[in-house]
C-alpha cells in the first residue's frame, strides 16, 4: 500500500501542494484524483458526486499534465497542441496556438517533430496545454517543474498563480518543497511511514 | 463528436505518413506471404485456384495481427492515451477514429493489392472480384475485433504474441465467410448470403467493438 487515510477537499482559489519522496505515491494520488486509477478504498468526489459515474462530465472540468508529456513523438508541438484543442472542445485557432508556443519559447522549433526536441522543450509543450485550459476549473500537475529551466519555472508558477487568482483549483506534486510557495497554498506530505 | 472522430483519423494518418516504414512492413509482409505459396507448392493451376482465396485471406489475417500491437501502445507510452481518456470528448468517438485510421492504413492497402496477388493463383476475373470485395467487407471487421485484442493486451509483456493468440480465433468466422464467398463465386453460386452475413458482421462489430475497446482502455490506464 502506498498511502492510507489521505483526505482533502479543494475549494476555488486553492492550491494543494503534494510533497513526498520518490515512490511515496504522489503520481498515483494524482491519477486517482483524475479518475485514471481506481483507489483500492475510498472515493473521489466532484461537486459532491463520485467521479466514476461522471466520466466526461468530470474530465471536461480538469486539465492533467502527467508524468508522461502526452505528446506524440512524430508530430510537431503545434500539431499536438491543435489536436489537444479539438479534444477539449476549444476551437484550434491558429493565432492562439502560435501565441501559446511563443510564450513558452517554442516558436522556433514548432515545426520540428517532438522526437527531436530536448527534454525541457517537451515539458514546455506539455505545459502549453494549460494555457489553452484556462477555463477548466481543476488543474492536476504532476511534477510540472521537472526538466524546466529557471525562466520556464517562473512562467509556470505564474500560470498556476493566475489560475488560482481566477478562482481555479490546482493540485500539484513536486519531490521537494517549493522555494517560494504562494501564500495560502496548502501542503500535503505523503510520508513513506505507512506500509 | 464528428469533429473529434475526423480529427483523430487525420492525426493517425498524419502519424502514419511520418512512420511510413510501419505501414509498408505490413503490406510487404502480406505480399511476400501470399507469393511464397505458389513457390512452395506445385505450379498446378487447378490446385492454386483452389488454395488461392484461403492463402490471401490467411495472409491478410496475419498482416492485420502484425499491425495491432502499435494501435494503442504508442499512445499509451507517451501519455496521449491518458489525455484522450481525460479529454472532454467521448472516448467512443476517439476509439472509432483510431479504428478507422487503422483500417485505412492496414486494411485498405491489402484490398487494393489483392487483385494483383490473385493473378499468381490464376483466379478467374469473377473470383478475383469476389476476393477483393470479400476483403473490402472483411478487413474492417478485422480492425474492429483486433482493436479489442490490442486494448486488452495493452501494457502486457509480450503483447504482440498475446494479441495474436487472443484475436486469431475470433477472426475465424470472418475467414470462413470471406473464403466461402470467393469459393462460391468461383463455382458460380449465389453469393448474396455471404455478403449479407459479412455486412451484418461489420454492423454488429461497429456497434460493439468501440464500446468494448473503451471499457478495456479505461481499465488499462
Amino acid at each position: 500500500m502506498l498511502f492510507r487515510s489521505v483526505s482533502f477537499a479543494l475549494k476555488p482559489h486553492e492550491l494543494l501542494h503534494v510533497v513526498g519522496a520518490n515512490g511515496s505515491g504522489k503520481s498515483s494520488l494524482l491519477r486517482i484524483a483524475c479518475g485514471l486509477l481506481e483507489p483500492s478504498a475510498g472515493e473521489v468526489r466532484w461537486n459532491g458526486a463520485a467521479i466514476n459515474g461522471l466520466h466526461e462530465d468530470y474530465s471536461r472540468g480538469l486539465a492533467y499534465v502527467g508524468h508522461a508529456d502526452g505528446l506524440n513523438q512524430d508530430l510537431t508541438a503545434s500539431e499536438n497542441l491543435r489536436i489537444a484543442c479539438v479534444l477539449s472542445h476549444v476551437k484550434p485557432d491558429h493565432g492562439l496556438v502560435t501565441r501559446t508556443l511563443a510564450a513558452l519559447a517554442l516558436d522556433r522549433c514548432a515545426r520540428e517533430p517532438v522526437r527531436t526536441l530536448s527534454q525541457g522543450q517537451r515539458r514546455r509543450a506539455a505545459i502549453a496545454r494549460l494555457v489553452l485550459a484556462e477555463d477548466k476549473p481543476l488543474w492536476l500537475l504532476d511534477e510540472p517543474f521537472s526538466a524546466l529551466d529557471a525562466s520556464a519555472v517562473e512562467y509556470v508558477s505564474g500560470l498556476v498563480e493566475t489560475h488560482c487568482a481566477r478562482g481555479g483549483m490546482v493540485i500539484m506534486t513536486t519531490h521537494d518543497r517549493l522555494p517560494r510557495l504562494r501564500a495560502g497554498a496548502r501542503e500535503l506530505v505523503l510520508s513513506e511511514s505507512v506500509s | 463528436m464528428m469533429t473529434v472522430l475526423v480529427c483523430i483519423v487525420r492525426r493517425d494518418l498524419l502519424v502514419a505518413t511520418r512512420r511510413r516504414a510501419d505501414v509498408l512492413t505490413a503490406v510487404v509482409f502480406f505480399a511476400v506471404v501470399v507469393s511464397l505459396f505458389p513457390l512452395a507448392t506445385t505450379p498446378d493451376a487447378e490446385l492454386l485456384r483452389n488454395i488461392g482465396p484461403g492463402v490471401v485471406w490467411v495472409a491478410a489475417l496475419l498482416s492485420s495481427v502484425l499491425t495491432l500491437p502499435r494501435l494503442f501502445s504508442v499512445d499509451h507510452t507517451d501519455g496521449t492515451l491518458d489525455q484522450m481518456l481525460l479529454s472532454a470528448s467521448p472516448i467512443g468517438a476517439i476509439v472509432s477514429g483510431k479504428i478507422i485510421a487503422h483500417w485505412l492504413t492496414a486494411g485498405l492497402p491489402l484490398v487494393v493489392l489483392s487483385p494483383v496477388l490473385a493473378l499468381q493463383f490464376d483466379l478467374a476475373p469473377g473470383a478475383m472480384l469476389a476476393l477483393t470485395s470479400s476483403l473490402f467487407l472483411g478487413t474492417p471487421v478485422l480492425s474492429l475485433i483486433g482493436a479489442i485484442g490490442a486494448a486488452l493486451t495493452l501494457g502486457a509483456r509480450g503483447a504482440g504474441v498475446l494479441v495474436s493468440l487472443l484475436v486469431l480465433p475470433l477472426y475465424v468466422p470472418v475467414l470462413v465467410l470471406g473464403t466461402g464467398l470467393v469459393n462460391a463465386a468461383g463455382a458460380g453460386l449465389d453469393t448474396s448470403a455471404h455478403f449479407m452475413l459479412l455486412t451484418a458482421m461489420i454492423v454488429s462489430a461497429c456497434v460493439l467493438a468501440p464500446w468494448a475497446v473503451s471499457t478495456a482502455l479505461r481499465g488499462a490506464a
